[in-house]
């Protein structure tokens, strides 16, 4: 009984943070059927490395460990590092990934509520910096490979690295339909025959369009459940298309379709998962827009012109960076006061 | 009718609770026991008193007159005899004591001779003057003396009167229930007050959670010669704050700096047009007035009780308190505050009492770092970005807090219900709030001093000129040039002293925007060195997140 308000509503950050687990979970089954359940190993390294990196960072720096361990939060990043990484990446890259997520861009920069950048991020680039080969051998889509491996057969991979016998890695993996898409535009193809290549689905590339399509109804759910607002979904998909859409108009044969670039890569996930990360984005609704439409923009640049095949991370860090300006620039006109 | 409402962003919608009291008719309670009359029930300046200990008084009779423009006279809530003038524990968020009258009842409650008057016919000025002495604050809860608001018609400019009875609190419902069964009262007052400002139109505004009382206000404002609006506006905390609500039904946001007044709006909860009306046409000054006693009470209910009967004998009327009580909150959950103890008095501020328990308020989860979630800012009924606040309070940025209009904050608490972190915002503010106020009144003070201490210097400096002029005069005997230096010398001496006037006025006028704050915290101003120091041991945490941030640099 010490100061008005008395009440609260029952939101909670671990009830939130919760929420954005739930909203992941329709991606991860789409994830685990076409590419295979591999990627629910993946997870559960990425999980127990996060909150044990958590508890031990607490820890040393003498915080209060449960009320920050059931946060969620560690969960959150973990998840969304486990989901941008290769399936079937072995378990070393997912552990360091995982770690320097939460102890360096998470809790040396203060722990919950502190951490300039998406942690999850900061993690997914020092890998992909460091062990460019490895992040960008993608196993192809279940329907795609030569060989299918079975559960067994894929924890004995991402641990060991052995296959079983007869199998060798070209049956299973491929270029991502991006980094695919690249060189053969290098290469001088036109777009037309790049996209009639087997790695290309419908609409953007095979397999992960549909779980682009999961992520996309996960985060309609977030919407529904004011866990997120529209406004960065929405900028980012509409900056990233109308980019796209702009340059495929001029020169359609050297440019991918804006679906193609809407459901291919990490822009479903980046959208509605990523970009919206609080601690690390702009806190006002223009703030917002300008921020998301932006990282649209700028993955649409580093997909087209950077030497990484996908550009969702970088955009996002990059932005990261520009928050305190946007929000500066971006406040709201105050109750009873003029235009700002 | 009205044509369209309009909105204002934000809002939270808390459980309403309001159902608990609104059982049961609203009750009268008879006086029981000693009264006590603190004299600050109002914003504003000190009432003199006017009776001393062993004087008998009657019912409605004079206790204190209002003192300057901005001031409530207190009057005796039943007939008896003065026992004590003294500091006595008051209802107030300070929970520090002040002068209080206290009245032993004989036990007859006979009033003293009313004159009853046809206001019609009375002159609008003299009607104005004369509630100086009817006692009359805003009702709902504000405490604001009303005759400064009922300024006469035609001066006025008041092209619109509001009427609250929004109620928008959860758990209070002491309006809902008058509207209910004194419809007709409050129609009075309201024909009172549209006679004293003669405005355009005249809006009743209710949430929507009201059927009962919107329809009882439709029926008696029909039977009015004068045009009354009710509008139905959605139930949404804070729509009964009177910027939001003027909002919601004029479409007008009265500019940060202005009072309503100002363009042409005037705002009257509707207990406080029941106690114009029995002034006026009864004759009867404030000796009481309508309490919700609810929260965990065995018979929750309404209570039209004497001012000054303490709290105990409220809760006992409302079939006493439940086991687990522990403490008494006076007004809603959202903006009241903790009473220091259950002996205080009910003042005319008194809306409601909240029987506080474990089960109706559990202590908040532990508090967390802001996660920057903006959803504070998305319930701010001001558009402000309660997160930048917070941070801005925390670390001591007080410029900075200002700039981003902290003094706008009307304390609705609309942030901190909302906030996943469970962080008490509302304090921060608070705290940031006085530090400014007393920060800005030391630098008054140290502008003062250093504008004497260069008014002193320059009267030496012209003094040592004046010399060194009759000095030369006398030496060389040129008359013209001294009466320059004199001429000049006077003028900046008179120039000097017309700032100091300035400045010393400028020093007694209070710090701006504290009646524009809401009621707790105008309150709350007053009481800013307690409050702080409560601020800061009820934040441990925060204390340690400054500390960590100033550990990581
Ligand atoms: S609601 Fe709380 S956690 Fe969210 S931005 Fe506001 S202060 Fe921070
Ligand atoms: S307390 Fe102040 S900052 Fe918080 S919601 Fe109300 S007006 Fe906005």
């Amino acid at each position: 009984m010490s100061a008005p308000p008395y009440i609260t509503g029952n939101t909670t950050v671990s009830a939130l943070m919760f929420k954005v687990l739930l909203a992941l979970v329709p991606g991860i089954v789409a994830y685990a059927w076409l590419f295979g359940s591999g990627i629910l190993i993946t997870l559960a390294l990425a999980s127990v490395t996060a909150l044990a990196s958590e508890a031990l960072m607490l820890r040393l720096r003498r915080r209060p460990i449960m009320p920050f361990l059931s946060d969620n939060s560690a969960l959150v990043t973990a998840w969304l590092l486990a989901l941008a990484l290769p399936p079937l990446a072995p378990w070393w890259l997912v552990v360091v990934g995982t770690m320097f997520a939460i102890v360096v861009a998470k809790q040396l920069y203060g722990g919950l509520g502190y951490n300039p950048f998406n942690p999850a991020m900061i993690g997914y680039a020092v890998l992909l910096i460091s062990f460019p080969v490895i992040m960008t051998q993608w196993p192809a889509p279940l329907e795609l490979a030569q060989a299918r491996l079975s559960f067994a057969d894929q924890l004995a991979y991402i641990f060991g690295r052995v296959l079983p016998a007869g199998v060798q890695l070209d049956a299973i993996s491929t270029a991502t339909p991006l980094d695919y898409l690249k060189t053969q535009l290098k290469l001088d193809h036109a777009m037309t025959d790049i996209v009639s290549a087997p790695v290309f689905g419908a609409f953007g590339a095979k397999g992960s369009e549909i779980v682009a399509g999961a992520y996309l109804l996960g985060g309609l759910y977030l919407i529904q459940q004011r866990i997120i607002t529209w406004h960065i979904p929405v900028a980012l998909l509409g900056g990233l298309a109308a980019i796209s859409g702009l340059f495929y108009v001029i020169d359609p044969q050297h440019h991918a379709s804006p679906m193609f670039h809407l459901l291919g890569g990490a822009a479903m996930l980046g959208a509605f998962f990523i970009a919206t990360d609080p601690v690390s984005g702009p806190t006002t609704p223009r703030g917002k827009l300008i921020f998301a439409a932006s990282i649209g923009v700028l993955t649409w640049v580093i997909r087209s012109y950077g030497g990484y095949p996908d550009g969702v991370a970088f955009a996002v860090l990059l932005m990261n960076l520009c928050v305190p300006l946007i929000d500066a620039y971006t406040q709201p006109r105050v109750f009873g006061h003029g235009k700002s | 009718m009205i044509s369209r409402l309009f909105k204002f962003s934000g809002g939270v919608h808390p459980p309403e609770h309001k159902l608990e009291s609104t059982g049961q008719p609203i009750q009268v309670l008879p006086v029981s026991g000693t009264l006590v009359l603190p004299l600050r029930q109002h914003v504003g300046n000190l009432p003199k008193i006017l009776v001393q200990p062993g004087d008998h008084v009657l019912k409605g009779q004079l206790l204190a007159e209002a003192v300057g423009a901005i001031s409530a006279a207190v009057h005796a809530p039943t007939s008896g005899t003065i026992v004590s003038i003294e500091d006595q524990s008051i209802p107030h968020p300070s929970g520090l004591p002040d002068v209080s009258i206290t009245l032993n009842p004989d036990g007859e409650n006979r009033w003293m001779p009313l004159n009853p008057t046809d206001w019609r016919q009375r002159d609008r000025a003299e009607m104005i003057s004369s509630l100086r002495v009817s006692g009359i604050v805003g009702m709902g809860g504000a405490a604001f003396p009303t005759q400064i608001k009922l300024r006469p018609g035609g001066g006025s400019g008041i092209k619109t009167l509001i009427i609250n009875g929004a109620e928008c609190e959860p758990y209070i419902t002491c309006d809902d229930m008058l509207m209910r069964e004194r419809a007709d009262e409050i129609v009075r007052g309201i024909e009172i007050a549209h006679y004293l400002l003669g405005p355009e139109k005249c809006i009743v505004g209710i949430e929507d959670n009201k059927p009962e009382a919107e329809r009882a206000m439709r029926e008696a404002c029909a039977r009015s010669a004068v045009k009354i609006d009710v509008a139905v506006v959605p139930t949404l905390y804070p729509s009964g704050d009177a910027r939001r609500l003027t909002a919601l039904l004029t479409g007008i946001e009265v500019p940060s700096d202005k009072r309503s007044s100002d363009v042409g709006i005037q705002v009257f909860n509707v207990a406080t047009m029941t106690a114009v009306y029995r002034y006026f046409s009864l004759g009867e000054t404030v000796v009481s007035r309508i309490v919700t006693v609810t929260g965990n009470v065995a018979r929750p209910g309404n209570f039209e009780v004497p001012l000054g009967t303490p709290m105990t004998a409220l809760l006992e009327a409302a079939g006493g308190e439940l086991p687990n009580t522990n403490g008494l909150i006076m007004g809603g959950p959202m903006m009241g505050f903790s009473l220091p103890s259950m002996q205080v008095p009910v003042i005319k501020a008194t809306n409601c009492i909240i029987a506080s328990a474990p089960r109706l308020f559990p202590a908040p989860p532990p508090v967390l770092p802001c996660i920057r979630c903006a959803r504070c800012a998305d319930a701010c009924p001001v558009s402000l970005q309660p997160q930048e606040l917070y941070w801005f309070a925390k670390s001591q940025n007080l410029d900075k807090a200002r700039e981003y209009k902290l003094f706008d904050c009307i304390e609705c608490g609309c942030c901190s219900y909302v906030c996943p972190s469970n962080i008490p915002l509302v304090q921060y503010y608070r705290f940031a709030k006085s530090e400014i106020i007393a920060q800005d009144k030391a630098k008054e003070a140290a502008n003062l001093a250093r504008e004497r201490n260069e008014f002193r210097l320059e009267r030496i400096e012209r003094e040592k000129q004046e010399r060194a002029a009759k000095h030369a005069q006398r030496a060389a005997g040129a008359k013209a040039e001294s009466a320059d230096a004199d001429a000049d010398a006077a003028k900046k001496a008179a120039i000097a002293a017309a700032m100091e006037r300035a400045k010393a006025q400028k020093a007694e006028v209070q710090p701006k925007n504290t009646e524009d704050l809401s009621d707790a915290a105008k309150a709350e101003v007053a009481a800013i060195d307690v409050r702080r120091a409560e601020a800061t041991a009820a934040e441990p945490e925060a204390a340690n997140v400054v500390k960590e941030k100033q550990e990581n640099g």
